[in-house]
């Protein structure tokens, strides 16, 4: 199985949900990454998602712009994420999910990719603007290498949409809260408990939220609803803000959210 | 004429496609779907034709240019796109998509700008048809065009300045998805030209093939056959596509002149077609100037309409299918077209369009005898300040 499915069928059983984390590859410095993703994990993050930075990250505000830009700034590149993903599983098997825009992929070549993927034992892959339709090839390279693919909802997405996002995504749905690009929001919209519903009409697979979740009161609000929160660019301003401590910072915050994940679900099955 | 949009959900050959976030695939399915219903009503239609004719300038002349012929060895037509309001082919385009913006009930339109035209061009329609109007432009351009700026204000449009990434075109279409995706339900984005995500590069290769059909019909009054070879630049490459598209089955050569800058061995160009490889920016898979790592290039070129480092997918088709031909120029080539032209015709073109006349004159022998068409795709007066500063340099 998977180690992002386990992963998320073993917090279900616990009756926990997932904390999942989104780090930019390369930022501050690619022995950063390889120094909090361990670290991370040790203080409670369940899945990180390394973001593959990009010259144009279309579905970005300007935490992860910023951060992009600095990685790439840095030289950083699939090839060397890559060698960092494999320094990382000598001290830690967390789930990783490499999270990015397409063309980089297709640059890299699609086969090679997920071969790599494959061989340096990363568990899953967003690309933030390959919907289903345009997936066909990523699809079926993912699915035979067991590696997951994993597609977004958003709050626009029609029924016809949802059916096929369930269907096609694998092993959980990234629901995107906001209609709007990733960062930090003040209050998360009102319609999400709705939206979460009526995807889970569609599919028994996981939902996990993302973009505009940024501190544990707002996970604690979303939480009852989905399988797992995803915060990325309030862990990045917090990683940049704390300078050299950034490593220190950066577990407090993951242990402040850590500490809301074991919610009660309001699903019947739950112990809550 | 509107196939394309349902056969292969908006692929020419294996470029175009839509590669966007999901929270805006039902939007371009909206607008997909808006395109295929108002777009094909009979109001729609005389409600455009009006506003072509009677604001634009429509039909723009087909004017055979002697003085140059004579120099070139060979007939030119040129198709006066300069004499429309506003000064190029790009209203065309925004007259279309705003009326459609308007018939889909959407109150705010928004749009992106390299050098301004195509954001005075959507400025200009929303001001006619009463829409709200947004233009994202990056700081660099906005620093450097303002009187473009100060056009677009006068019309009631916010300018937006972009402040992140390189701070030009590019950033400013990442910045404009970026409103749109924020702001979809109420927003239309009228892109101006005939790349980005599907239904776009069908919707504005339509728009503006207005400039083809009327150069058909009138080269076949004027001439009683078809022209041998069209000529037209190549940015993102709209008005090129609208010059080609309706010659598409005649036997026409098309070709199209990209900006080859500073030099293509420089790497400071916008030939995506000449010297990149194919990949995704901005919803689409085609040519594009892109390092080893799949990261966007800077294009550059003396004329702001050519400065982008992607390109139409069906332009990308054309060169594989070889349907057309795409060649390049230099900025320094450029500049001495639009000198020879202001010269011996009195018409002072675009920076954009003094490409096509360029490459036309570098290679004049190669149209010996022949009838050529050429775009004249705007007029220069935009540039005459950047021409001052640059050939003072």
């Amino acid at each position: 199985m998977n180690r992002i499915e386990e992963k998320l069928k073993q917090l279900k059983k616990e009756n926990k949900k997932a904390l999942i984390l989104y780090l930019t590859a390369g930022y501050p410095s690619l022995a950063a990454t390889e120094k909090l993703v361990p670290e991370l994990e040790r203080a409670g993050a369940d899945i990180i998602e390394l973001g593959v930075p990009f010259s144009d990250p279309v579905a970005d505000g300007v935490t992860i712009q910023r951060t992009s830009a600095a990685a790439l700034a840095s030289g950083t590149n699939l090839t060397k994420i890559f060698r960092t993903v494999s320094r990382i599983r000598k001290k830690s098997r967390v789930p990783i999910i490499l999270m990015g825009y397409y063309n980089p992929i297709l640059s890299y070549g699609l086969d090679r990719f997920v071969a790599d993927c494959k061989k340096k034992e990363v568990d899953g892959i967003i690309c933030a603007d390959l919907p289903p339709d345009e997936a066909q090839e990523l699809l079926r390279l993912t699915r035979k290498a067991e590696i997951g693919l994993i597609f977004l909802l958003a709050p626009t997405s029609t029924p016809e949409r949802i059916k096929l996002v369930t269907k096609a995504s694998c092993p959980f749905i990234y629901y995107v809260s906001v209609t709007g690009v990733t960062g930090v929001r003040k209050s998360l919209p009102k319609d999400i408990r709705a939206k979460i519903t009526q995807i889970r009409r569609y599919t028994k697979k996981p939902v996990c939220l993302g973009f505009g979740v940024s501190n544990a009161s707002q996970a604690k609000e979303v939480l009852p609803f989905v399988d797992g929160v995803i915060v990325g660019s309030a862990l990045l301003d917090c990683i940049e803000k704390a300078g050299r401590n950034y490593l220190d910072a950066a577990k407090k915050f993951t242990a402040s959210l850590a500490a809301v994940t074991p919610h009660p679900s309001l699903s019947p099955t739950g112990r809550g | 004429m509107r196939k394309g949009l349902r056969k292969n959900k908006g692929y020419f050959g294996k470029f175009g496609g839509r590669f966007v976030p999901e929270t805006l695939v039902p939007a371009l399915s909206e607008v997909e779907e808006a395109y295929r219903t108002i777009g094909r009503s009979r109001e729609f239609k005389a409600r455009l034709n009006d506003l072509l004719a009677n604001y634009a300038g429509r039909p723009t002349p087909l004017y055979h240019a002697q003085n140059i012929s004579n120099r070139l060895n060979f007939k030119l037509y040129l198709k006066r796109e300069d004499l429309l309001h506003s000064g190029a082919h790009k209203i065309n385009n925004t007259l279309g998509q705003a009326l459609l913006a308007k018939m889909m009930g959407k109150t705010r339109v928004i749009a992106e700008t390299g050098a301004g035209q195509h954001g005075v061009a959507t400025a200009i329609a929303c001001a006619l048809l009463n829409l709200k109007c947004a233009i994202f432009m990056g700081k660099v351009d906005v620093e450097r065009q303002k009187s473009n700026v100060y056009r677009m204000r006068l019309c009631g449009a916010e300018v937006i300045p972009v402040e992140s990434g390189s701070q030009t075109l590019k950033d400013a279409i990442n910045e404009a998805l970026r409103d749109w995706v924020t702001n979809v339900r109420s927003t239309y984005y009228l892109f101006g030209t005939a790349a980005g995500p599907h239904p776009f590069p069908t919707i504005v290769r339509d728009f503006q093939s207005v400039i083809g059909q009327e150069s058909r019909k009138q080269i076949l009054k004027a001439e009683k056959r078809l022209p041998d070879t069209l000529v037209a630049c190549v940015g993102g490459g709209s008005n090129s596509i609208g010059l080609f598209y309706p010659f598409l089955r005649d036997k026409v050569k098309f070709i199209g002149v990209e900006a080859a800058g500073m030099g293509i061995s420089s790497g400071k160009h916008a030939a995506a077609l000449g010297a990149g490889r194919p990949g995704v920016l901005h919803g689409t898979y085609s040519y594009l100037l892109q390092d080893k790592d799949g990261q966007i290039k800077i294009a550059h070129s003396v004329a702001a309409g050519l400065d982008y480092p992607g390109v139409g997918p069906e332009h990308s088709f054309y060169k594989e299918n070889r349907r057309a031909k795409y060649v390049s120029v230099t900025d320094k080539e450029a500049l001495a077209a639009f000198h020879l032209l202001s010269e011996v015709e009195g018409i002072i073109p675009a920076l954009e369009s003094s490409h096509s006349l360029a490459y036309l004159l570098k290679s004049k022998k190669e149209f010996a005898g022949q009838m050529v068409i050429m775009c004249l795709s705007g007029r220069g007066d935009k540039d005459l300040e950047e021409v001052l500063r640059v050939e003072n340099e």
